[in-house]
Order: C-alpha cells, then structure tokens, then sequence
C-alpha cells in the first residue's frame, strides 16, 4: 500500500475504510454460510420428525465470518499484502518450469533419503500399514504408467485399469492353467498387457479428445465384463487365486507344497506371515524405482520427446516426418506394460482377485493421481499417489465423507494449481562455449 | 499450360494436372508448374485462390483427387501422392507388384512420409511445440536421423549418447543461423512473435529437407523483420542448399525475393513466370486490381 507512509490522519481514514470492507464482506459471509448450511446441519430429522438445531450452522457461520473478517483485515496489512502479491506473481508465472542440470543435481540427496526410508520402512511397519504402504506403491506404478498416456503423449485414457485386470488375470489364470510362477508371469503379464496396449491403441489412433476418452472408457467396461461372465475361463465373480512370490524357489508360507524349504526354515528364523508382504513390498519397490529411472530416460530420449510433440501439435509433428500412429501406438503400448507390472502385484499381493477390483472407480483414481501429480511431472505423481492412497487410512474416522472430500479437492486443486501439485519441470541443455 | 524441361536441371518439384475436390467444391482445377532446383518460387494470388489448398497437397496434408505431384531426388523420382496411401483399385487385384506397393503405403504411408522424402514446411499460423524448449522443438524435427533405439536409450550406450549430442549440435548451429542461439532454453510459446516465426522455420531446416515450403513467413512481421527475413531466406538457399517454395501476400518481399511466380486464381493457374512477366501479365492485373466488364471477357 502506498499511503502506508502518509500522515497519521490519512493512515487512520484508510483503516475505517478497511475496516468497513471487512465487517461489510464478513456479514456477506456469514449470511451465505448460513444460507448454505441452515437447512443441511439445523434440521435434523429424528424419526418422523424434523428438529429444529439452528445454534449449530449460527455457530459455524460466525465462524466463518470472524475468520473472512481477519482474512480481510490481513491482507491490508504490509506483511498480507507481500503475501497476496507472491501468491497472484505464482500465477501468472508460466505453467512450465526450465531447470538447469546444476539445479535438479541438488535433489539428489533428497532420493538418496527417500530410497533409504522406503526400505526401511517395511521393517518398521505393522501389518496394516504395509499392506497399506504396498498398496501405495502400486498405484505409484499406475500413476507412472498412466503419466505417460495422458501426460506425455496427452492421450487421456479412462479405460486404463483394463491393462491393470489383465496384468492381475495374467498371474492369477497363469498359474492356474499355465502353472506360471510368479517371476515367470509378470515378464510375460506385462507383454500381454502390451499387446492389449497395442489393441486398443490401433483402433482410436484417429480419435482426439473427449472420442478417445470414451473409447478407452468403453475398453476398459468390455475387459471387466468379459472377466465377469466367462465363467468357464476365469471364474467370473468368484474370482481366482493368485500364487505368492518365492524367493529362488523359496515359499513364504508355514509348510512348504511338493516338500520345498519354506523361507524361514532355510534362514532358521521363526515363521512370520509378515515376511511375505516384506518381500512383495521391497521386490515392488526396487521395481518403483527402476520404473522411475526407466520414465525419467524415456521423457529425454526421442521417443520421450515425440509423445510430448504429439501433445502439442499433432498436425505439426506430421510435418516433421514423425509417424503419429506408431508414436500414439508406442505410448499406449508402454502405458500398458507398466500397468500390467502394477497388476501382477496387485493379484500376488491379495492372493486372490476378481472383477469387482477393476471398476471404472479405480481408472478415475488413477486418471485422479495423473492430474492431481501434475501432467507430466513424475514427482508430482508419486506424491499425488502416496497421498491418496495414505489420506483415507488415516482418515478412515471419515470413511463416509472420503468421495466428498475427493471431490472436493479436486475442485479446489483445479482452481488453485490447475497443473497439478507440482509445476511441470524441463531440462535446460547447455552446449560447451554456446550457453552462458 | 507448356512447360519447358531443361534435361540437365530438372526441376526439383513438378506439379501436373492437380485437381482437388471437397465434395462439390472444385477448389483446385487442374494445376500444373515446376520449381526449379535450388530456386525461390512464389505462389501468389488474392485471398480464396487455392494457394493453401496447393500447399497441404504438396506437403502431403490432403490427398489430391487427382493429379501428379513429383518430387525429383537425386536418386528417383518420388510420386508425393501414393505415399499418402490410396484406395484400392479393382485393376491392383490382378498385379500384386501394385497391390504390395498400395497395401505397404496403406499401412504405412502417411504425411510423414512426405516429409522423409524431403519437404518440409511451416504454418500460416505458427504451429510450435509451445509448452517445449526452443532447442526440444528443433530436436523433435530431428526424430528420424537420432538413434531411436529404446534399449541405447535406456542404457545410454556410447552411440546413443553420441547420436544426441550430435543432434543438439545441430539444434544450436540452426538456432545460431536463425539469430535464436539466446532463446535456446526458453519456452516456445514464450518467444516473442517475430522469433517464433523464425523458430519455425528452422525446426523445418531441422528435417534436413530439399524443398522447404513456406506457407506466409512474413504474416504479423514488421518491416524491419520482414527484410531481415528476405535475406535470411535466400541464405538458406545460398548456403544450405535448399529450394524455397513460398506463400506470401507481401508484394514487396515476394517481388524482391522470387525468381519464379506462380499465380493461382479461382483454383487455376493464370499466371506462370519470372517477376517481371507475372507483374505486367494482364490477368493477374484483373485478379488483383479488377478490369472493367468489356475486358474481363478477354481476359479469361
């Protein structure tokens, strides 16, 4: 504020004024939260009656009111004004960020602490929170799976849990008719969910937008119903058993089948059905963070670089002799593969699967991470993941409310950080004696 | 409209009998014209005459309805219409040396595939990877000469290094040779209207073409920039060796620039030859400035 320095006279009308502002706008406030929620929280139905709570919404919008009061009053001060100022400059900054090589090299002791705590981590964790933390790291691998459909190569795919199933069905009917392990199945999972990759792409190659959206959408429906109703071939509703990881032929289970060593009498330590999910999770993780390094190369490599041109500018990269279909084809294709990895863990981790896993709900989720994380950016994906996986055990007290506030952050991201938690980054090149 | 071959510099690019239809529209009827080896050549004519239409067939954008459109390489001759890929014919039936030729182009075939034979262009409105670097855009149009080995690149084996390092290289001479070289890690879309004109040219030089067709590269520029982009357009052909085809309505630059004009009107070819004969061809008086009534039946 420029008048901060005048005299004290003109300092004190300008505070009446603020002050005016403030009572008028916390008012307006208190009237439109009363407004909203005096029929919703005052009246209460009890029975088949209907009664009459209004000192609880008068409570909560004089809340609300004393709160937009102090918010009005804040800004007009030089220090909430600084802030307002940072925060409306954050705006109108570019949507993508340019780093430098010398920058990002900065956050490498950071991965280093993170790798370190994610394998520490299970030994520390109950069996609840490691399911929980597994859990998590799949959706890692989805978000990193789906991040390069919908954000690199801007293909938005609603039917992407479809490449999900068939990585799971892939383990899980694999062991039941192939007699597949687990270390055999999830190469061969993940090419066959490549290949459905591949079959989905080529049809919707010529489709933009919101017909490619309803497209997978559709693929993804036709998936879980053909699971659902071949009951012959997988078991329909009932579902079916997935076998558990070995360790080089090693069982984690109390007695071994076929008179194998179980895990802990190889390593004569007590048995522990822990050491099972210890064992998918740090296999699962090592896993996450090969894929991470795989996706960081792929988005600098001229595959990488071709899918985010086709984001762009289709119509231009066709210009620049670039074969947009088998570059849509590639981008699916490598979608898929990771999302059947995702799969397999899934199915090895429940020990048994079927349809109900694979609804549209769990695409939007993941469709959720992608843009939550932010379009492109892996980082903001893994924290995207981490959070919604983790936010609704720790607020399973608010189990009913948990779409509410799905929703609502959705909103409020869209509004507020419309790319997603983290600003997309791009790698500045620097060439010997050309950049300064 | 004759046409004089020179046997010894064949032209680089030779148009015959080009007619493309949208639906009823007859947009372009029956265009014929070559462009010389190593030449600048105009295609000028008022506002609705085709010039765009000629262009996104050249380059591949529409398939022609009918027509040839040859593009001479030092090689062969390749015909930038079947490598579109095209229907089926009840005759492709009988000889399989046909049939394999239209299945493969069918399959494969495509715009890109005009671009790899070695013309490139830009856009009317400029069409940049804008949420890209300026050097990613020029690394893009170097797709097909990288090694696009998955598993080099996953590796980052020696070659594959090699191959990027190369192309970025070539990504900064360009951007040097465009005046761009400061610009290089800054966002496209960010760039500064006259500088992404630029940039788009060189993201076209980027693809190593032999004819470089430019759709209005002085639209929005000020006059300043518009000499600045005369001369830099008859560098590329001076010193990079590169035929330059051309839209443009600025007379000035067009008359200035171009060796060889081509006029289009109502989708027809009315006017064919250097400056000064297409400047004093009474035709293209009557497409651009209008004739009286008595004349205009002479005319055409």
């Amino acid at each position: 504020m420029p008048s901060t320095a005048a005299s004290p006279a003109a300092s004190e009308v300008r505070w009446n004024l603020v002050f005016r502002q403030a009572v008028l706008e916390a008012a307006a406030a208190f009237a439109l939260a009363l407004l909203l929620l005096g029929p919703i929280v005052g009246l209460v139905l009890d029975g088949y009656q209907v009664k009459n709570e209004l000192q609880r919404p008068l409570l909560i919008a004089a809340i609300i009111a004393v709160g937009r009061f102090l918010v009005t009053l804040a800004t007009h001060t030089p220090a909430g004004q600084a802030a307002l100022d940072r925060f409306n400059a954050r705006r109108r900054q570019p949507g993508v960020l340019v780093v430098s090589a010398a920058e990002s090299g900065r956050q490498r002791w950071w991965l280093l602490a993170i790798i370190i705590l994610g394998l520490t981590l299970p030994f520390l964790a109950s069996k609840y929170w490691l399911t929980v933390l597994i859990q998590a790291m799949i959706y890692v691998l989805l978000g990193l799976g789906l991040n390069i459909v919908v954000g690199l190569a801007g293909l938005l795919d609603l039917g992407y849990v479809a490449f999900y199933a068939v990585g799971a069905y892939g383990l899980a009917l694999g062991a039941q008719y192939l007699d597949l392990g687990f270390w055999s199945a999830l190469p061969l999972a993940a090419m066959l969910a490549a290949l459905f990759g591949g079959v989905l792409g080529f049809p919707v190659l010529r489709m933009h937008g919101d017909y490619l959206a309803i497209v997978t959408l559709g693929f993804g429906e036709i998936i879980r119903l053909v699971l659902n109703n071949w009951l012959e071939f997988t078991g329909g509703p009932n579902g079916v058993s997935a076998p558990a990881p070995q360790l080089f032929g090693l069982e984690f289970t109390r007695t071994a089948r076929d008179g194998g060593v179980p895990f802990h009498e190889y390593f004569q330590i007590s048995y522990d059905p822990l050491h099972r999910f210890v064992f998918i999770y740090l296999v699962l993780f090592l896993i996450v963070c090969l894929m991470v390094v795989v996706v960081t190369r792929l988005r600098d490599m001229p595959v990488g670089r071709a899918w985010e041109a086709l984001r762009e500018d289709e119509i231009a990269c066709r210009a620049l002799g670039i074969n947009h279909v088998l570059v849509k084809l590639s981008a699916f294709m490598m979608g898929a593969t990771v999302g059947g990895i995702a799969g397999v863990f899934f199915a090895t981790y429940q020990g048994f699967i079927n349809p109900m896993s694979f609804n549209f709900f769990e695409s939007a989720l993941i469709v959720a991470i992608v843009v939550l994380g932010g379009l492109g950016s892996t980082t903001g994906v893994i924290v995207a993941a981490v959070v919604l996986t983790i936010l609704p055990e720790l607020l399973r007290a608010f189990a009913d409310y948990r779409v509410f506030a799905f929703g609502a952050l959705m909103v409020l991201m869209m509004i507020w950080r419309p790319r997603g938690l983290m600003r997309p980054r791009r790698r500045a090149f620097e060439v010997k004696g050309l950049c300064p | 409209m004759p046409m004089t071959i020179d046997p010894i510099h064949p032209p680089i690019l030779e148009v015959t009998g080009l007619t493309m239809r949208f639906g009823g529209i007859l947009a372009l009827n029956d265009i014929s014209f070559a462009v010389k080896c190593n030449s600048i050549s105009a295609l000028i004519g008022p506002n609705g005459a085709g010039k765009t239409t000629v262009f996104n067939c050249l380059t591949g954008f529409y398939k022609a309805t009918e027509g040839r459109i040859a593009l001479h390489t030092p090689r062969a001759a390749i015909d930038l219409i079947s490598i579109l890929g095209q229907p089926f014919k009840a005759s492709d039936f009988i000889n399989p040396a046909v049939f394999a030729d239209r299945l493969y182009y069918k399959m494969f075939g495509g715009t890109h595939r005009v671009t790899r034979a070695g013309v490139a262009r830009t856009f009317q409105n400029v069409r940049l990877f804008k949420e890209m670097t300026a050097i990613e855009n020029l690394l893009v149009a170097q797709h097909l000469q990288l090694n696009r080995n998955l598993l080099a690149g996953l590796l980052r084996t020696a070659a594959y290094r090699q191959s990027e390092r190369d192309a970025l290289e070539r990504a900064y001479a360009w951007l040097q040779v465009f005046g761009l070289a400061e610009d290089a890690n800054r966002l496209a879309g960010e760039l500064p209207y006259g500088h992404q004109r630029r940039l788009e040219i060189a993201r076209a030089m980027c693809t190593s073409p032999r004819l470089l067709c430019l759709d209005e590269p002085a639209a929005g520029l000020n006059p300043r920039e518009t000499t600045e982009l005369s001369q830099l357009i008859r560098q590329l052909r001076d010193e990079h060796g590169v035929t330059i085809l051309l839209i443009e309505h600025d007379m000035s630059l067009v008359m200035d620039l171009s060796e060889h004009i081509v006029v289009l009107d109502y989708g027809e070819v009315i006017a064919d030859g250097d400056p000064q004969t297409v400047a004093h061809h009474p035709a293209v008086l009557a497409a651009y400035l209008g004739t009286e009534a008595v004349n205009d039946d002479e005319s055409r």
